[in-house]
This record gives C-alpha cells, structure tokens and sequence, in this order.
C-alpha cells in the first residue's frame, strides 16, 4: 500500500495565487473525510481569512475501473457494472447503456417496455432529487428534511423490489426490453406514491422555500452565469437554473417522451437557490410524467421477440430446440455487435449521461466511455466558489448533486 | 484486419420489417431501419465546410456523423464549429485504443453538441502510439481541462500547452496508463471454498 | 420506566467489571460518518426514519475519527483511498472495530480490477463482514448486532496484550 501524498505547494504553485507562495493565505485541505463533501472528494482551498481565494479539487478517491472492466465482459454482463457508476441513478444507468447497445445492433423495443422505462427512469429521478434534498437539507441545517426525504423514497424503493428484487442495484432494463413483466401489485403501489407526493412536496416547500434562514444561505452565493455553465459542460439542473432551456427528454425524445404533457423548469438567476427551485419543480414534473405513462401504459411484450439478441422466455426453451439454442449461444458467447461507435445520451437527474460504445465485431465492445455529468459539472466548482467564505462552499457543493461514483467512474 | 481504424463498415444484417398488421397485433414499434433514420440534413453544410477546410473525412453509422480531422488542425476546426455553427458544449472527449495496431493507434474523440440547433457532431483525430501528443483544446472549451486530464491519465496522451498536466484519477505514484489496451486489467483469482486456502496464503492481508 | 422498576429495591447489583463495561461499550457506539460508494446510501437509510438505527444507540455519527470506535466501511476502497483509510483508521482511539460493509468492501464485489481492493482487509483488519450489493439496513443492523455480540465477549486480558 502506497502512503499518503504530502501536500507540496511546489506542485500547486500554478493554481495558486501569489499571496499562498509567500505565506499570505492559508492552505486548507477539506476531505476527503469529510461530512459534507458527499462522498470522498478532496478539496484543497486557498483562503484568504475565511474567503475562498483558490478552490482545487482532487478526485479519484473511488475510481473504480468500471470502464475498463465493462471492456473485459460480454454485451449483457456489462450492464451490471452501470448500475454502480452513478448509484443514485441506477434505472437512468441502466437506461443509457441498454439504449446504447439497442442503437449499436439496431434492436427494437416494444411499447410497453419503453412505458415501464419512463415509469422507473423517472421515479428515480424523484429518488435522487430526494437524496440530494434530505442531504442538502442536511449540510444547511434542516435535518428533519432528510428525515422526510428518506421517508418518501423508501416508498419508491420498494417499488423497485417489487418489480426487480433489489433496492438498489436493480439491473431491471435489459436490451430489448425489460427483465420480466411487473407483476399487478405495481399499479397501485405507484398510484399510492402519486397520490401521496403532492403533499408531501408541498410538506418540503412549506419548510424551506420561503424560510429565511434557508434564503439567506442561498439567494445570490455560487452564482453560475450562462456561459461560465456552457464553457464547462454544464448540463441538467445546475444548467437549467442559468437560463439555457435545454432537457434532452423535450430536445431529442426517447423511450416514447414526446408523448407526455411536461415542463421543463428553467430559471435566469443561476445561483444556489434557483438550483433548488429547479429541482423542486422537477420533482412535480417528474410525476406528472409517471401518472401520464401509468395511464398509457399498454399491455403486450415486454421484451423484443428477436432471438439473436434477447433470450426467449423460459417456458419456451422446454418445448423448442431452437430457442434452447439461442439461449446457450447468449449465455455461453453473447450476441455480437458491428465494428462501429455510437454516442447515446439520455438525461438523468444530475445532466447528460452519455455513453459512448464501440464495437469490434465481437461479443465484448472495444471500448465504453461513459460521459458522466457529475465530473463537468464539478469541474466548474472552483469558478463559482471564488470570494465565498467557507461555510458558502458547503452550500454551493450541494446544490450541484454530485455523487463521487459518476465522477470518477 | 482486426481494427481497421479509419475506414470502418457497420451494418448489422438488415432486418424485414414487419407488415402493418404485425405492428397491431404485436404491439411493438417498428425497427430502426438505417435506410429511413439517417443524419439531419441541417448538417451537410458544416460537414462540406469542415472537408475543405480541413481536407476532413467523414463516416455515418445510424444517424451519427463522425469527421475526421487531422491532429494539427484539431484546434482550428474545433473554433470553426465552435464560432461558425453554434456547437457550444463539448460533451464529451475521450479517446479509443486500437493496440495493437501503431497507426494510427488511438482516436481521440470530440462529440460536440448545438444547442441552438439541437444537433452533434463528432471530430475524430487519430494519434499515433509513437508520438501522442496534440495541442490542447482548453482555450476554446474550457471542459477540455479535466477532460484532457483524464485522458493523459488513463492513456497517457499528451495534450501541448495544457495548463494543469496532473493525474486526475489514479493516485501521483501510478505507473501506466490504465486504459490503454496493453494495460492489463489486474483481475485477481476469487477465493471460494474449493481454493480457500491456497488464495489465503498469499493473500496480503493488513497486519493490525 | 428503567433499571429501577425491573430491579426492584435492591441496592447492590453484583457483576463482573468486564461485562459491566463490555455491556457500557455496545450501548453507546459511535461509528464514524464515512461514506465512500453506494452502501453508504443504505447506510443513511439504515438511519432514516424507517429503519432507525438510533433504537441501538447509534443515533450518533462522529465526523471525526478521534471520536469514534466503529467504523463502517461503506463501499469499494481504491487503490487512492487505501491510505488515507488507513490513516483514519490508525486516528481512531482503542478499543475499535471495524465492519465491511458489502461485496466490495468484503471481497471486491464485481470490480475484480487494477483499481480496487480485493476486500478492505487488506487494508485495515475487519471484525464483521455484511453480504449484499448493496446490503439492505436490515442487513446492516444484524451486522452491527453481531459487533455486539463480539464485544460481550471481550476479555481484558486479550485488550491488554494487544
């Protein structure tokens, strides 16, 4: 086991003002341990008193290898892998990387399939818009909010294992459709949270959008300007509560988005407290969209009926020799995907997921990237933190919902 | 040819798609056929634009566009699509390992989005293993800073003028370049009962 | 309602010094707020309101190591976080336990790669270990009692020589 780097301002001296060289400012180090950074993200601060003079972060404290290690798995036990990279978001993961392979082999997906997509994809969007609520709540001080918060998503989880079997990890989207049909308890454990949430969430406004405690953190601290957010690859939330109307649900629809009623909750002010507004808002939108796709849901397959990629369903394998063998070949080799690289972006709770997927005409793709969106948008936290004090960082750093997993992959 | 880089074919065997009856009783979608989802033509100006800038090529898979652009002009082209034709976010930036071919051995990848236009791009510039090294885009995206970080971590290409060259991800001591190909992945045998033993004899397990 | 009303009017309770303070240290522990990957959600939610570890008197978690005498190993270690666990893990005061949770802490889960610890004891040495990706808070709670039941049954002899 190596040993811990000292820190040497001879390697930072190009990110540090003048004044740190001849001791004027302080060095601060802040994390990785630290309760609220949210996970394990070291900050190195120049700090003039207790004023932000230089903010550098250092990640890479759980990177985990998942791109090279989706290199050396097939097609279909990859995907397991997507589920731990970005943990608040697991359905939304899951959904990026099915519909990356999808597009790659050209596989089609039934109607129902892409209904129960919308339904989990976007009630998870209201799980990690939970966490990040309760636990910023939590670094401002307001700790019955996180006790709310988790309240309200346990009911989501428990959704996730009725249909999956799992809390978290649910590994439920598969190419081609999903793992296996929900069974007919779902529709009125999700009609019991639509029915539930409205209040609650106004049971959250009531305790914070006009406390003005909480305004007086928020209002007019890390301000983050149009351009400055475009310059470094801002997207989701933090971008919306800029001014840039751009959600890649409305702009390119997926998994059948164009056909539900929704908005996309923008703000001009761009501060911590418009990023708080935002997600609020996107908490109603969000189950706007569920009750819609409920609503529509269609009955039918859920899962592709073409066998070269997708294993027939169990029942069949008894009785047809040829579905035995699709089944073996799936199993044993994977499908194979064309010599070719294709770039697929959905919008999870933090941004652009992108996942980029490049086949070589084998079992296993030649390379995966996975465009996260916590990394850029953290990569823009020195810009907006500059001349705030110290207790000011701590707000700032939970208004852009990051989740160290999606930054260091 | 294992990777036959530059000049890739990627058709999947072409579907029959199925009669208008079969969609109803089904209730499926149709395929994506290639034939009817191709790029928005909204793009063939900037693609003709950047091939006499550039001398580009360029490739189509889906309803994809990936241009190639030579390592010297990288920047130039980058400012073009930049200023001329609205691409605003670079998305993302990364690169592929075709080891064990040298030349070009890696692709170092743009995907450029436009929001006013609601359309992307890609700029490939392949790099060889020899002498990977380009100039840096941070002065036209300033995401390109960490993003080229990454890259000179995990590949080790080195990107000319960048104003931060550190490690991001792997600690300052690391050898290697993880992502590469020649990299192995460090997979280690898991310990079950039947080699219970053997594995925790050279376990390195901490003392106290 | 307390010791008093099960007791009696007694006076003179009898009992050993050592399980007199092994029962003290299982009723008070403080685990360290340290969270790395996706297990450290489930421990919040093994903390929130509906599983509520606080009935175990764990309701306190000390952000720095120099307070604590549990820690739970939250999710996979890196090969970068390796030290700096270590070093927290030496900060913390005798008597420490230490529990893993989940398949990446305990084993390295489903990273089997250049980048992750194959099991957090090679790092620091570990009295429990959970299974689970991640562990449900029951899961974790039953891991937390075994500590329990580990340190009821401590002698002093074996702390002193240690």
């Amino acid at each position: 086991m190596s040993q811990i780097e000292e820190v040497s301002l001879e390697k930072f001296k190009h990110l540090v003002s003048e004044r740190a060289l001849t001791g004027e400012t302080m060095l601060l180090n802040m994390g990785p341990q630290h309760p609220s950074t949210h996970g394990v993200l070291r900050l190195l601060l120049e700090l003039d008193g207790e004023i932000i003079v230089n903010c550098i972060p250092d990640i890479g404290f759980l990177h985990t290898g998942i791109e090279k290690n989706m290199e050396a798995k097939t097609y279909q036990k990859a995907e397991v892998m997507t589920d731990r990279l970005d943990y608040m978001n697991t359905m939304g993961n899951n959904l990026a990387y099915v519909m990356a392979v999808e597009k790659l082999v050209d596989l089609d997906v039934p109607v129902r399939a892409q209904g129960l997509r919308v339904i989990l994809t976007e009630l998870q969007r209201i799980a990690s818009h939970l966490v990040w609520l309760g636990t910023s709540g939590l670094d401002l001080a307001a700790m019955s909010m996180f006790l709310y918060c988790f309240r309200e998503r346990e009911q989501i989880l428990d959704i996730f294992e009725l249909v999956s079997g799992q809390r978290m990890m649910t590994t439920y989207f598969r190419p081609g459709g999903v793992w296996r049909d929900v069974p007919v308890e779902f529709e009125k454990a999700v009609r019991d949270f639509i029915k539930i949430f409205p209040r609650r969430i106004d049971e959250y406004e009531s305790l914070l959008t006009k406390n003005p405690l909480f305004i007086d953190r928020m209002v007019a601290i890390g301000c983050l300007s149009k351009d400055v957010a475009l310059q470094y690859g801002v997207t989701g939330p933090s971008l919306r509560a800029s001014g840039v109307d751009w959600d890649l649900r409305k702009a390119r629809p997926y998994c059948g988005y164009e056909q539900y009623d929704f908005n996309v909750p923008t703000r001009t002010e761009g501060d911590t407290y418009a990023r708080y507004l935002v997600r609020i808002d996107e908490l109603r939108e969000s189950l706007k969209i569920v009750e819609q796709a409920l609503n529509k849901l269609p009955l039918g397959p859920m899962r592709s009926e073409n066998r070269k990629f997708v294993p027939p369903p169990r029942s069949e394998i008894g009785v047809s020799m040829e579905s035995l063998i699709h089944h073996f070949k799936l199993w044993t080799e994977g499908f194979p995907a064309p010599k070719a690289s294709i770039y697929c972006a959905v919008e999870s709770p933090r941004g652009e997921l992108g996942l980029m997927l490049e086949g070589d005409g084998g079992p296993k793709p030649l390379r995966v990237h996975l465009r996260t969106p916590s990394f850029d948008n953290l990569a823009v936290l020195p810009q907006i933190v500059k001349g705030h004090l110290v207790a000011d960082l701590v707000a700032i750093l939970a208004s852009i919902d990051i989740v160290l997993g999606d930054i260091d992959r | 040819m294992l990777f036959p880089g530059t000049a890739r074919q990627g058709r999947c065997a072409t579907k029959q798609s199925p009669t208008e009856l079969e969609i109803a009783s089904s209730g499926r979608v149709p395929p994506r056929n290639d034939g009817v989802k191709t790029m928005d033509k909204k793009l063939e100006p900037i693609i003709k634009t950047v091939q006499d800038k550039f001398g580009a090529t360029y490739e189509e898979f889906r309803d994809e566009v990936h241009l190639f652009v030579n390592p010297e002009q990288i920047v130039d082209a980058l400012t073009l699509l930049r200023d001329e034709y609205n691409f605003e976010l670079l998305s993302a930036l990364t690169a592929t390992d075709y080891w064990p071919q040298t030349a070009p051995r890696f692709h170092v990848i743009y995907q450029l989005t436009s929001l006013a236009n609601n359309l992307s791009v890609q700029l490939r510039v392949p790099v060889n293993g020899s002498s990977s090294k380009l100039s840096t885009a941070t002065g036209v995206y300033a995401v390109a800073n960490w993003r080229e970080r990454e890259l000179l971590d995990m590949f080790g290409i080195e990107f000319d003028g960048h104003p931060d060259p550190r490690r991001i991800l792997m600690p300052e001591d690391h050898v290697g370049h993880p992502l590469r190909k020649d990299y192995p992945l460090g997979y280690e045998e898991p310990q079950f009962t039947f080699n219970f033993d053997e594995i925790d004899l050279r376990k390195p397990y901490v003392k106290e | 309602m307390g010791i008093e009303q099960k007791l009696g009017n007694m006076g003179v309770v009898t009992t050993t010094l050592e399980s007199m303070v092994n029962w003290s240290r299982t009723s008070a522990m403080w685990p360290i707020a340290f969270g790395l990957a996706c297990c450290a959600i489930e421990m919040m939610s093994a903390q929130a309101s509906n599983y509520d570890m606080s009935r175990f008197g764990m309701e306190l978690m000390r952000p720095s190591p120099r307070q604590s005498d549990l820690m739970i190993v939250a999710g996979r270690v890196s090969k970068k976080m390796g030290p700096v666990l270590r070093r927290l893990y030496d900060q913390m005061p005798e008597p420490k336990w230490v529990i893993a949770m989940g398949d990446c802490a305990s084993c390295g889960g489903v990273f089997n790669n250049y980048a992750i610890y194959q099991g957090v004891d090679e790092v620091v040495p570990v009295d429990v270990f959970v299974a689970g990706c991640p562990p449900r808070p029951e899961a974790l709670i039953h891991g937390v009692l075994t500590v329990y039941e580990k340190v009821k049954g401590e002698k002093f002899k074996d702390l002193a020589n240690a």
